[in-house]
Parts: C-alpha cells; sequence; structure tokens
C-alpha cells in the first residue's frame, strides 16, 4: 500500500468539501474493493475520506411502501432488517447472499453501488426494482445510475447518501454465484412493480442491463412459462474461466424462470 | 486399552493452542533489529533479461541491500538441486541430468513469479518502494505455460538441452508381455484423462526468517521436517551443516508443497549474512499462487485389455507430466518413482506398462501434493474401469469384483515391483456398498429426477502406498521437571503429531500421558530425521520410539535390579511399573528415571528405524451427486468411505485426515484448477477470486468408517492414513457425475466438472 492522508469526515458536506479540495482523493465507504485494491499496489489515492462516522448515512427506515436504506448501511444489516424483510423480501435475501460474513459485515450500498462492480448484486436490485438513487446534489432514477463497467452517472465529488426502492407487488432474485469470488456469474431480479414489470440482471454484462424481451412477456403473462421461447443473446456478454458467454445467456433464462416461479 | 494408548479417540493437546491463538507461526516470530526482505519476481512467463540495473533503488530510503541472479553467483551461492537428477534412467538407458534451479534468475525468467532481485529493506513498504525503481531490461519470448501449451510440436522450445521441451522420458514394466496381451484382448478400453494442475493453497503461506548467530546460520522457516532443509540448504550456501540450524515453529497446513527449499530461504540468510542483521521475509497469498510449488497437472492416455470373462489382462498408460519451468527437489521422480508403481491399482492386472513423459513449460515448478501420483494413478485405474464397465455391459462392482486382488494372493507383487502385504479389497467394497445403500438407488435417481435433477452414483476402490524411505528416528527423554520428552524427526502440519505420538509412548512405557512433551522441528534438538511426506510419519516414528522404548526398558531393569541388589533378568516391566519377580517390590517408570537420572546415567535413549517397505492403505469410497442439469452445478449429496488403515492409533485424528483429504479430493474434482493465458502465459488463477478452494458449504458430511487389516510390515500393523483421501475422491466423485449424465449421453468428462463444464457437456451431448 501506498501512503495516503486519512480523513475521516463528520458530515456529508465535509466529506464533499475535503473531496473537491484534494488532489486524487477515494471515498472510504466499507473499502471491500479499495482496500484490497490498495494493498495491491494497484490503487495509489492521495487521501482517503472515511464516511464510517456519519450517522446520518446509516439506517433503514420504511414508509408508505417505500424503504429507504442509508448509504452506509452495511449488507448484513439490510438482510437482517425485519422491515426490509417484511417489506422487499427479495432485496434482504440479495444483501445476505453478497460475498461472505466478514464481506456482509462491513460491505455497504453505497459504496457497492458507487464502485459498480460488474458482478456486483446491488445494481440489480437498484434496476429491477426501480429504485431512485439519492446524493447529496440531486436524485438519480435507478435506471440511469449504472453507465457502464465500474462506471455510474455519479457527477465528480458528488456522494451516495441513499437509495430509495419502492416497494413492488413482488419480486424474486435469483443468484448463481462465481464458484470462487461468489460474486454474481449471473444475479436476475424479477420484480411486479405499480409501474409494470422489471427484469434486471446482473453479473452477465459489463454493466446491469434490463431485460426488455422477458419484461413484454412477463407482462402479458407473469408466470414462468410466458419465457419459454425467449433467449438472451450471448453477444457482448462477459467471458471467463468460470463462464462463457452461452453459459452467461442461458443462466439470464434460467434464472428469470426460477426467480418467476418462485413468486408462483 | 489404555486410556491415552493406541486406539483411542483422544481430543488433539495442541488444538486449545491453535485455537486461541496461541500458535506460533513462522510470520509470528521476530527478532531484534531485524529487516525485511521483498522479491521482485518476473512479471513475464518467459523473458530474456539484458541486464537489470538497481542503482535507484539501491539508493532509495530505507534500502540495505539488493541482490540480483549475477550477485549471487559472483557470491558463489549454489542452485537448489534435484534430488532426481542422476537417479532416474530415461527409456533409452540414459541418466537424467539436470541442472539445479538458480535462486534468482540469472539470464532468462522462466514463469511469472521467478525472482529477479531480492531488495532488503528497514520496512517492508520500502522495500516494495524500491522494488519500483529497479529497471529490468528484458525481451519477452514465446511461452508456454500450460502443459497443453509445451507438449505440441509448435510450442516454443524453453531449452536448448531439451527438444521437444522434453525434460525425462521414463518407462517401467513390462511392454513386451503388454504388447502381447493386447493381442490377444476380447476387449480394450481406452482413455485420455487430465489430472489438472493445483495450487495446495495451505492457509499459513511461506515464511522465513534468517540470521547469523554465533557464526551459525540459523533460519526459521515452515517445513516438514528441519533436518532436510539443513542437508540441502548447507551446501547451497557453502557451509558445514553444523553451521546450519533450522528451527520449524508451528506450520499451518503443508501438502507436500512445505516440504521443499525454495529461493527466499537461501536469500534471507545470505542477506542475513551480508548485512549482519535478522533478515525476513513473508510471502503474501499472491505470492502463494504465484511461487508455492504446485500439484498434479497430468495428462494421461491409458488402455486396458480384457479377456472374453471380463478380467484385464494389461495395462498400458502413457502420463506426460508438466515439470513446471524447473525441476523441483523431487519432481521428475513423483509421476515415475512415486506413482507409477501403483498404476492398475488394487486388481490382479498381469502385464502392465507405464511411461511417463515430463515437460519443462513457463509456470511454477511442480512437485509434491497430497497423494504425489498416487491419486493419479487411482483416477486412470478407477476411470477406465467405470468406463470398461459400461462398455461391457457389467456393474461397477461386478467389474471390480472380477478383477480384485484376493486374499489369497496377498502378498502380491505387483508388476512394478511393489509386494502389496494385506487388504481385503472386496470386502471393503461390500461394506461401502451396503452403508451407501447402493442396491436403493435407482429410487433414489428416480425421486431427484422427479425435481428435475439428475443423480448419479460412483465408486472408487483404491489403494496407495506410504512410503517408508529409509529411516526416522526418535528419542525419549526425562528431563528433571518430571515431563518426558519425546524428539521425531517427523513435523506436524496441523496433523495432530503432539497428540499421537504421545499416545504410541504412552502404549510403549505406560508413562503419564499429560506429562508427555514433543521436540521437533530444530535441528539442534532433534539430531536426524526423515520428515513428514508420503503419509509415513505414524507407522515410522512408532517404529523409532519403539526402539527408543526397548532402551528405556532395558536401561531401567538394571537399573531396579541394582537398586534392589537382584539379576536384571527378575525384573519385569508392564503398565508403566518395573516389578522383581522375586520379591513383591516395584517402581513407577517415572520414580526409576528420576532415580536413575541422580544416580547419572538415567533411562534417557534414542534409535533410529529403518525400514525401507511401503504400506498400503486402500479402501472404497462411494460418493453420490445431483446436477441440476440447467445450471450445470453438482451438488455432492452423499459421501462415505470404508477405509483399511491397518491398526489405527487415534480415530479421532484420522477422521480429521479422512475429512480433510476427501476435500482436497473434493477441490481437485469439481472446483480447483490453476490456469494460465495460453497467449501471454499469465496466471489466470492468481487469487482466491478466480481459484476456487472448497469451502463448507460446498460439501457434505462425510461419514467415514475402517476395516482395521493389520500391516503385516510395519510396527503395531499401521498403515498410515494422510493421503488417502485425496487418492480416493477424485475418481468416486467422477464416476458419480458421470453415472448422473449417462442418461443424457454424455460419456467422457476431465475435472473440474465446474458448472460451465457439465453444462457444456451436456449441451455438446444433445
Amino acid at each position: 500500500m501506498y501512503n495516503f492522508t486519512y480523513h475521516r469526515a463528520g458530515s456529508v458536506d465535509a466529506a464533499a468539501a475535503k473531496l473537491a479540495e484534494s488532489g486524487d482523493a477515494k471515498l472510504l465507504a466499507g473499502g471491500m474493493t479499495l482496500l484490497p485494491t490498495m494493498k495491491q499496489r494497484l490503487a495509489q489515492p492521495s487521501d482517503l475520506i472515511d464516511l464510517n462516522e456519519i450517522d446520518g448515512l446509516k439506517g433503514i427506515t420504511v414508509s408508505g411502501g417505500t424503504v429507504t436504506i442509508g448509504a452506509m448501511t452495511r449488507h448484513a444489516d439490510v438482510a437482517a432488517s425485519a422491515e426490509v424483510q417484511q417489506a422487499i423480501p427479495a432485496l434482504a435475501k440479495l444483501a445476505g447472499l453478497i460475498g461472505d460474513p466478514a464481506v456482509r459485515n462491513r460491505g455497504t450500498i453505497g459504496g457497492s453501488i458507487a464502485n459498480n462492480d460488474p458482478a456486483a448484486d446491488y445494481p440489480a436490485a437498484v434496476v429491477g426494482l426501480g429504485a431512485t438513487v439519492v446524493t447529496n446534489k440531486r436524485e438519480i432514477a435507478g435506471d440511469d445510475f449504472f453507465t457502464g463497467m465500474f462506471e455510474t452517472a455519479l457527477d465528480e465529488g458528488e456522494i451516495v447518501t441513499a437509495v430509495r426502492f419502492p416497494a413492488p407487488q413482488k419480486a424474486a432474485y435469483f443468484k448463481f454465484p462465481n464458484p470462487a469470488s461468489r460474486y454474481a456469474v449471473v444475479g436476475v431480479m424479477v420484480a411486479k412493480t405499480a409501474s409494470g414489470v422489471r427484469v434486471a440482471v446482473t453479473g452477465a454484462a459489463p454493466c446491469v442491463f434490463r431485460q426488455s424481451d422477458m419484461e413484454r412477456a412477463l407482462s402479458g403473462n407473469f408466470s414462468a412459462d410466458a419465457l419459454s421461447g425467449i433467449t438472451q443473446d450471448a453477444d457482448g456478454l462477459n467471458e471467463d474461466i468460470h463462464a462463457s458467454a452461452e453459459y452467461r445467456a442461458n443462466l439470464v433464462v434460467v434464472g428469470a424462470k426460477r426467480a418467476v416461479a418462485e413468486m408462483a | 486399552m489404555r486410556k491415552f494408548g493406541i486406539g483411542q479417540p483422544v481430543r488433539r493437546v495442541e488444538d486449545v493452542r491453535f485455537i486461541t491463538g496461541a500458535g506460533a507461526y513462522t510470520d509470528d516470530l521476530n527478532l531484534p533489529g531485524q529487516a525485511y526482505g521483498y522479491l521482485l519476481r518476473s512479471p513475464w512467463a518467459h523473458a530474456a533479461i539484458r541486464s537489470i540495473d538497481v542503482s535507484a533503488a539501491r539508493a532509495a530510503d530505507g534500502v540495505l541491500g539488493i541482490w540480483t541472479g549475477a550477485d549471487l553467483a559472483a557470491a558463489g551461492v549454489g542452485d537448489l538441486p534435484c534430488a532426481i537428477s542422476g537417479v532416474l534412467r530415461n527409456r533409452d538407458g540414459s541418466v537424467l541430468e539436470v541442472a539445479g534451479r538458480a535462486v534468482l534468475a540469472r539470464d532468462r525468467a522462466m514463469h511469472v513469479g521467478d525472482g529477479l532481485a531480492f531488495i532488503v529493506a528497514e520496512t517492508l513498504a520500502k522495500a516494495k518502494a524500491a522494488a519500483e525503481l529497479i529497471v529490468v531490461d528484458a525481451e519477452e519470448l514465446p511461452a508456454a505455460a500450460n502443459l497443453a501449451d509445451a507438449v505440441h510440436g509448435e510450442a516454443p522450445r524453453l531449452r536448448e538441452s531439451a527438444p521437444g521441451n522434453i525434460c525425462f522420458d521414463w518407462e517401467g514394466g513390462d511392454a513386451a508381455a503388454v504388447d502381447g496381451a493386447f493381442g490377444q484382448a476380447a476387449h480394450v478400453t481406452s482413455i485420455d484423462l487430465l489430472h489438472n494442475r493445483l495450487a495446495p493453497s495451505p492457509i499459513e503461506p511461506r515464511a522465513a526468517l534468517g540470521h547469523v548467530d554465533d557464526g551459525r546460520h540459523v533460519l526459521r522457516t515452515s517445513t516438514q521436517g528441519a533436518n532436510l532443509f539443513q542437508r540441502v540448504i548447507a551446501p547451497v550456501l557453502g557451509i558445514d551443516q553444523e553451521a546450519l540450524r533450522i528451527i520449524t515453529a508451528d506450520v499451518g497446513g503443508s501438502f507436500g508443497m512445505k516440504e521443499f527449499i525454495y529461493p527466499e530461504h537461501i536469500l534471507v540468510l545470505f542477506a542475513a549474512e551480508k548485512l549482519g542483521r535478522p533478515v525476513k521475509w513473508s510471502g503474501d497469498r499472491s505470492e502463494s499462487f504465484m511461487s508455492d510449488l504446485h500439484g498434479r497437472d497430468v495428462i494421461s492416455h491409458a488402455e486396458i485389455a480384457f479377456d472374453a470373462d471380463g478380467r484385464a489382462t494389461s495395462l498400458r498408460v502413457h502420463n506426460r507430466a508438466n515439470m513446471g519451468a524447473y525441476v523441483s527437489l523431487f519432481g521428475p521422480g513423483i509421476q515415475t518413482l512415486g506413482g507409477a508403481r501403483l498404476t492398475g491399482g488394487l486388481y490382479a492386472i498381469p502385464a502392465i506398462n507405464v511411461r511417463v513423459t515430463g515437460y519443462y513449460s513457463n509456470s511454477v515448478p511442480v512437485d509434491a501434493y497430497r497423494g504425489a501420483g498416487r491419486p493419479e494413478a487411482a483416477y486412470v485405474i478407477e476411470r477406465l474401469m467405470n468406463k470398461a464397465a459400461r462398455e461391457l455391459g457389467l456393474a461397477p462392482d461386478e467389474i471390480r469384483r472380477r478383477n480384485f486382488i484376493r486374499p489369497s494372493q496377498l502378498p502380491y507383487r505387483h508388476p512394478l515391483g511393489f509386494v502389496f502385504d494385506s487388504g481385503a479389497f472386496e470386502a471393503n467394497m461390500d461394506e461401502a456398498m451396503r452403508l451407501a445403500d447402493w442396491a436403493g438407488f435407482p429410487a433414489r435417481r428416480d425421486g431427484a429426477r422427479a425435481r428435475g435433477r439428475l443423480r448419479g452414483i460412483g465408486m472408487s476402490c483404491y489403494i496407495e502406498s506410504s512410503v517408508g524411505f529409509g529411516y526416522e528416528a526418535a528419542e525419549i527423554r526425562f528431563p528433571e521437571d518430571g515431563t518426558i520428552e519425546i524428539v521425531a524427526g517427523t513435523m506436524s502440519a496441523g496433523q495432530g503429531h503432539e497428540t499421537v505420538w504421545a499416545q504410541i509412548v504412552t502404549e510403549q512405557l505406560g508413562v503419564p500421558f499429560e506429562a508427555i512433551r514433543l521436540v521437533q522441528g530444530d535441528t539442534d534438538r532433534v539430531k536426524t530425521g526423515g520428515g513428514t511426506a508420503g503419509s509415513r510419519s505414524t507407522y515410522m516414528v512408532a517404529g523409532a520410539f519403539r526402539l527408543s522404548a526397548d532402551q528405556v526398558i532395558d536401561k531401567g531393569k538394571a537399573f531396579v535390579a541394582m537398586l534392589l541388589g537382584e539379576p536384571p533378568e527378575s525384573i519385569e516391566f508392564s503398565d508403566g511399573m518395573f516389578r522383581s519377580a522375586g520379591s513383591n517390590r516395584s517402581m513407577s517408570i517415572m520414580e526409576t528415571a528420576a532415580a536413575a537420572r541422580r544416580d547419572g546415567e538415567g533411562l534417557d535413549s534414542g534409535a533410529t528405524f529403518n525400514h525401507d517397505i511401503s504400506t498400503f492403505p486402500n479402501g472404497c469410497h462411494v460418493c453420490e451427486v445431483e446436477i441440476d442439469p440447467d445450471t450445470g452445478k453438482v451438488e455432492v449429496v452423499r459421501y462415505l468411505v470404508v477405509d483399511d488403515f491397518g491398526r489405527i492409533v487415534n480415530p479421532m485424528v484420522v477422521d480429521g485426515q479422512v475429512h480433510g483429504g476427501i476435500v482436497q479430493g473434493l477441490g481437485q474434482a469439481l472446483m480447483e484448477h490453476s490456469l494460465h493465458d495460453p497467449e501471454t502465459g499469465q496466471l489466470v488463477t492468481g487469487s482466491f477470486m478466480d481459484y476456487a478452494l472448497p469451502r463448507a458449504d460446498d460439501l457434505c458430511a462425510i461419514e467415514s468408517s475402517y476395516n482395521e487389516v493389520p500391516c503385516t510390515t510395519s510396527p503395531y500393523g499401521v498403515k498410515g492414513c494422510g493421503e488417502a483421501g485425496t487418492t480416493g475422491a477424485c475418481p468416486a466423485i467422477m464416476n458419480a457425475v458421470l453415472d448422473a449424465l449417462a442418461e443424457r449421453g454424455v460419456t467422457e468428462l476431465d475435472m473440474p466438472a465446474t458448472p460451465l463444464r457439465v453444462w457444456q457437456a451436456l449441451r455438446g451431448a444433445r
């Protein structure tokens, strides 16, 4: 690890101010990606601005059919939250499938979505449930937030403060974990919401995406049968030693069918 | 039976230390004034090194010294030797002669992770910072990093002296007899198999701490036996063995790869001497993947001939084995002198011919990994038997029944030289099938089918050899503090030697178990020793302790006789008591030892057990799997094993060995595969993000049971158990996987049976 200057931010405004004035600063949330990268000397931030002491960024509130999760809320807390389990059980389940207990007790929802790893689970929830990302500057629709591999709509100096999830009528998450890392080889969130059916796929492509063929089919007939005959194009999907593009395409279909079947 | 004697499930005495964090591993040790070493490693799989400019790095903050391969050569540091060089005979009659491995690469980097320069600084961070200032002028060369990339005709030639990248070409058995039998065969089954390359991945990465103390070099490091390190390292440094002390503290797993001497061992000692300060090197996990010796990595082609009754008449195997970039200490011996002698397993096959061709490649050297050639032999014959059974229309158990070595044939001389002394091979299979409710499997398959899953059952009947090689030494001492100090040349890496060796000595001498202290891993306190490898430790150390205990008893009888004024032959020893047959007087061994010590000589004794006969653990594994045909995911739903380890000293410790071995076998069968990019030679599986090691939720409970058929050649009838699990597991699991896939038309599949590969096989078969 290279040397850096550590700052503990007491508020979001203070963190933003420090971010603006530092050369090549990084925000430290759970540190689940940033710290290993720094340890391997693959990242060399000048400053780390620690968000962990900002109380206002933590916690879960549920009101009026909306689940609001503070950006610094740990995955384990989302998974264990009775309120989340009640309002959006698929979201609690997804949080409980991330990484391993050590990761879940440290990693945060804000850190996860701001990093936008193509194999992370939370992007499937944000897009699949039609969530809204709240920052210190504005609100961003989940559909617009993830713009590419490790890229988001966040501006320079913009900090995620919370994610708002409208409770769907029903939703289910299928995950096929990488045998080594336990990241999602493919994760599929299927939700029936007030504004229509959503199918969001993570892990399969460089960035989370909505599977519109499936959304159309399920809008008319919300059953696994409606998905028979629908295929996922393997073009442009990720390939690695654990999964070919064709295999990932297969898992997208299998995963969507199983998620729908789970809701039957 | 004694409470703490042989056969008792005594709880492991070392575990409290381990699970409360009180263990002391090499990286936990620090010495005053210690400096830190860091190894600059090759980022290239194959490169010609034109020059290495360390001037800027040498001037960097906190740097104490930097050495390259050229510096070491100039200082007279030798190369790391291969013990098989000069020993292994090629098919053409020539004897293998290979150069040693340079401690640091001199003119060519041969694999990703090959050492280029050793930097020692006041802190590790400063050493790493300095390493980034080193300028290596190198020309990247075409690489062949995977075995498959090295063996084909167009492969780049990695060594002038090795056309076709062939390191050696060895053959065993009677080729003419085999050819004759194949000419008469009623049926021939052939198979091509991959024994996937494995990264051993012990929980404790390698570390080394060297210093020079009062003119002697002292190395603290994880080993499987300190004495081997002393014998190998001293000549590399050009010093006398007595001028080198090796100390091994607690070891967190080894599986073969810590048996061997690595460049870092030499470097910390060399640098410590040059700097006059202790030097510590601790590898991180990334370095483990690119520099720990790897295991397996063999491609097999095998053919078996049967007569009209389904009895095997002949077996022919050609193994192509990856040696890696350099030949390691035992590298060329693993598949030849080690595994090949078990080709054909526990079947009475009259004619066997096995050829092993070793290849160089641009990868970390390959050497012994838990089983070291025997799992490969078992995998070949057990996959062949299942394939032949399908072709011949026989049940898997029936084809084995027709071919087992029968009890009446024991002792059985294997065509490649081993003599199997004992075993009940068919009985083990019968018992395993009974426990597994093999007969009830079709109903379970139907149940799985109703749930949309493919269910398969598989077995393997394995035999392996615990390698006697030579000798083992032990001592039994009675110091003043009332403890019993037992000294052994073996080394525990988590196997529980502190417990099991104490049980053996308790059995022999009736001394209080709690008072026994094991001394191991220090060449100043352990005068000689073979080390722990090849599942040999229990019976070898038992032999050495028995000889030592006999001397203790003889000395005790003489001393008690002298005290009582009786002739020594009137003194008897049993249950820890010396008794006079004539009078009714007795003395406990502890009283006797204390009195004898006060009197002068004491009862302290030591002996070397010379024993060159292998033992043959064997048994039957049965595995059931369920496969999700949509995802290709294999789930092991039942696993049981009946093992014949001869007499068992501690069944609880043996259970642990069996479970751990099977888990590592499951890792190879379903998950683990160390891979390089065929284009760039880069290590693809360079971290646990991509190298899939089994976790608790990847397995089911393992049911183990024992059929104790005492070994007729070893002390107490012990056969050994350390590697049996890995030997039997791969074929049992893969046979179950293929059984499940058979109804979908899949007949061939290599390890590891990952979800991707199973799904691809299912799709290909459609």
